[in-house]
């Protein structure tokens, strides 16, 4: 019963290995530094990374932008009695998404193949976007602007779901995205 | 000397029990199964709510539920027992005295002070805001306040058991470097009090915004801090369950671990690189820079997983040396084939340490991938990985720890013997059948924490693909089986404990310690190259190492089946 009693060799640390041991650990090693070195090699050579780019931002001046984009370039209104105007931005602008309690607001509609910067922040609490089925899933802060540039593969209607818990009515948040 | 030094000596095993050590593990291991009990009976809330045929509770009810479940299962059960792993590690192994056995009552009812208070918090209804907590989601005080009073409770306890080693040195209870079981929860110890001085700088100042002395908890800043909490106190749970792996190994097979050098290295490791990897929950924030989510989810190496894969291979490897040299030395897989699978603490710790590498030790590793992490971030993926990791790997290992101590310990006869030689099974292949279904749910993009995903009455509703719903049913399912086998724990350990037909020990007695504790256990000769001539290959596990292949492939290739799936979506930068 040697694990659960002082090792029986005093000089326990200049036992020699078993094969099996070093080789394992040496196996091991390397997987485990090939899955470090997946990491920044995807940032060189694969499309699929969240930006570094955040600005600290407040509930107002982010509402205004979003307002102001709105303004612009809403093209009707959806989801019945709550009127959420549907935004058809230009290509490659500046597109903002607010989250709050519990909504999505407004509702996108963009161009396949084509880049836009989707702003991402919440006005109250944590909420978590998630795009459905593509299953891309993003925090989202209260606070913090958080710009990722998006370009939409395939044309269709997507969803946009919470996934970050949010109180009662975390499970009603629920919105679309449309891929033209 | 005024200390009680009363010990006992285990007739069966020849363990030494301090007796007021062992009260304080009973109490603790006693508690700790009640909390369990807790935790299993709102368990059946959240499953019949998320398993969307039968959506039983309302939406408040759920989310409290499933905010008293986590707390629970993940705090509180768990801990309880560690205190009375980390006593027996220290007393009992050491054959040494209690240090301060009244600071381990302090401790042990400051803890169940702030655990009731914790729950009070939740039952009261306002605080449903999962175990998490995220600020500026905010709770009612005593939820924070129980929270902190908790840990306060356990770090004293920390505290006790590293008295107790010191104490064990200075009296010399044993000779040369402490057990590697002991030194598997010092490990786990060291990780607690960085875990709780964690929980402390955030718990602290949330408590105090939730009064209304504070402004403002930055989001951000809580979930960072947080997670240094939150998921170290999980590897507290990894660390004590892999030593409670090496002491079943040691108890049942009488392994002696393949080399003290490596493994001992390995929790090294987990004190180094684990505890303070809480940035893998972080890496679909805002705010924190690439370089800053890479280097610290990996340190630029996986140490940590590398050190899991380390005992991964070690604790099964001692195992099948101690079977070849019993004579089932054929083939590769003779000592697996001749294991005791009756015995239900071999069962336990052998499916925990399955179950804990397959399904939560590859999920994990894929979830803490920078990138990966998009695919399944928040989604029910995530709690799929913890109740392979916590729910089966460190359960299950203490269930099996629970079936040794019943008889040692408690001195009582395992109640409903042919009862307990299933129940590992029915828990262990239940839990996993949970974890492996959330995580195809959650590979489907369902969210955790989420009371209806039919989005029944939303303006705007997501419909599911139909795989999704049967992943989620098949999941319930499987919940129903894990429940079975843990009511079937409950009723073996609550039935031998209070209504067990006790051990008459013959060889009972109390010794002072001033009359000589025990007598130091005498080196062992050991055979020349370590283990002596078995196993093939050049190896004395080649069985083992056949095994650990097959992980390793099925870990390869999962790994990069993900990488392909997110080469698929949307490009991002």
């Amino acid at each position: 019963m040697s694990a659960i009693l002082p090792p029986s060799e005093r000089v326990w640390w200049k036992e020699p290995l078993d094969r099996v041991e070093l080789l394992w650990i040496v196996i091991a090693l390397i997987w485990c530094l090939v899955m470090f070195f997946m990491m920044p090699y995807w940032h060189i050579y694969g499309s699929q990374n969240l930006a570094n780019e955040a600005f600290r931002t407040s509930a107002e001046s982010y509402v205004k932008k979003t307002d102001e984009m709105i303004a612009k370039y809403k093209v009707r209104e959806e989801g019945g009695d709550l009127k959420i105007p549907v935004v058809h931005p230009p290509v490659g602008s500046d597109v903002y998404l607010i989250a709050r309690l519990w909504q999505w607001y407004p509702i996108l509609e963009l161009e396949a193949g084509k880049s836009y910067r989707i702003h991402l922040m919440s006005m109250d609490w944590l909420h978590g976007f998630s795009l459905q089925p593509e299953n891309i899933n993003i925090e989202v802060h209260p606070g913090y602007d958080h710009v990722i540039t998006v370009t939409p593969t395939r044309a269709g209607t997507y969803s946009i779901i919470c996934n970050e818990y949010c109180g009662i009515n975390h499970h009603t948040m629920s919105s679309k995205l449309y891929v033209k | 000397m005024a200390t009680n030094r009363m010990f006992r000596t285990c007739p069966s095993t020849g363990l030494v029990f301090h007796e007021p050590a062992e009260k304080l593990m009973k109490a603790n291991a006693v508690v700790a199964v009640v909390f369990l009990l807790i935790g299993g009976l709102l368990a059946i809330g959240v499953t019949l709510t998320r398993w969307q045929a039968v959506h039983w509770l309302a939406p408040d009810r759920f989310y409290q539920v499933l905010t008293a479940h986590g707390l629970n299962m993940l705090v509180f059960w768990i801990i309880f027992f560690e205190m009375a792993v980390l006593y027996f590690a220290a007393s009992t192994l050491l054959k040494c005295r209690l240090a301060t056995p009244s600071m381990g009552w302090v401790g042990f009812w400051l803890m169940l002070f702030g655990a009731l208070l914790n729950n009070y918090s939740v039952l009261r209804g306002d605080s449903s805001v999962m175990f998490t907590s995220y600020a500026p989601m905010g709770a009612h005080p005593t939820f924070y306040l129980g929270l902190i009073v908790f840990a306060v409770g356990a770090l004293v306890n920390c505290f006790v058991f590293f008295g107790t080693l010191a104490v064990a040195k200075n009296e010399r209870t044993y000779h040369g470097s402490v057990p590697l079981v002991t030194f598997g929860a010092i490990t786990a110890a060291i990780i607690a009090v960085f875990t709780i001085a964690s929980g402390a700088i955030i718990l602290i100042p949330t408590f105090l915004w939730s009064v209304g002395l504070i402004e403002h908890i930055d989001s951000l800043m809580y979930r960072t801090i947080w997670w240094a909490f939150g998921h170290s106190s999980q590897q507290i749970n990894v660390s004590a369950h892999v030593a409670v792996w090496y002491a079943g190994a040691a108890v049942v097979f009488g392994a002696k671990p393949l080399s003290e050098k490596v493994s001992r290295t390995a929790f090294l490791l987990y004190i180094f690189f684990l505890q303070l990897a809480s940035a893998h929950h972080l890496l679909a924030d805002p705010g924190l820079t690439s370089n800053w989510k890479i280097f610290n989810t990996s340190y630029a190496m996986y140490l940590a997983v590398l050190a899991s894969m380390v005992h991964g291979l070690t604790v099964p490897g001692s195992i099948e040396v101690a079977q070849r040299k019993k004579g089932y030395n054929n083939g590769l897989f003779e000592w697996l084939r001749k294991a005791p699978w009756g015995n239900p603490a071999f069962a336990a710790i052998f499916i925990s340490i399955i179950v804990f590498g397959f399904l939560g030790g590859i999920s994990g590793v894929m979830m803490g991938t920078e990138q990966l992490n998009l695919l399944i971030h928040n989604t029910i993926y995530v709690p799929g990985h913890f109740h392979a990791t916590v729910a089966t790997g460190t359960t299950l290992a203490f269930m099996g720890l629970t079936y040794f101590l019943i008889p040692v310990l408690f001195r009582k006869q395992v109640m409903f013997a042919g009862m307990a030689k299933w129940q590992p099974y029915i828990f262990g292949i239940g839990m996993a059948g949970v974890a492996l279904f959330m995580m195809g749910a959650g590979t489907l993009g369902v969210p955790r924490r989420h009371w209806d995903m039919a989005f029944t009455g939303n303006a705007m509703p997501y419909e599911f693909p139909g795989t999704a719903w049967l992943m989620m049913g098949l999941m319930g399912i499987s919940a129903l089986v894990a429940f079975l086998g843990g009511a079937m724990y409950l009723a073996i350990t609550v039935g031998s404990v209070f209504f067990g037909k006790s051990i008459e020990t013959p060889g009972f007695k109390h010794v002072r310690a001033a009359d000589g504790v025990a007598p130091a256990p005498q080196p062992v000769a050991a055979a020349a190259g370590g283990h002596g001539n078995v196993g093939s290959w050049g190896m004395v596990a080649p069985g083992t190492f056949v095994l650990a292949l097959v992980f390793l492939g099925a870990f390869v290739l999962y790994y990069f089946v993900n990488w392909k799936y997110l080469s698929q979506v949307w490009p991002l930068r």
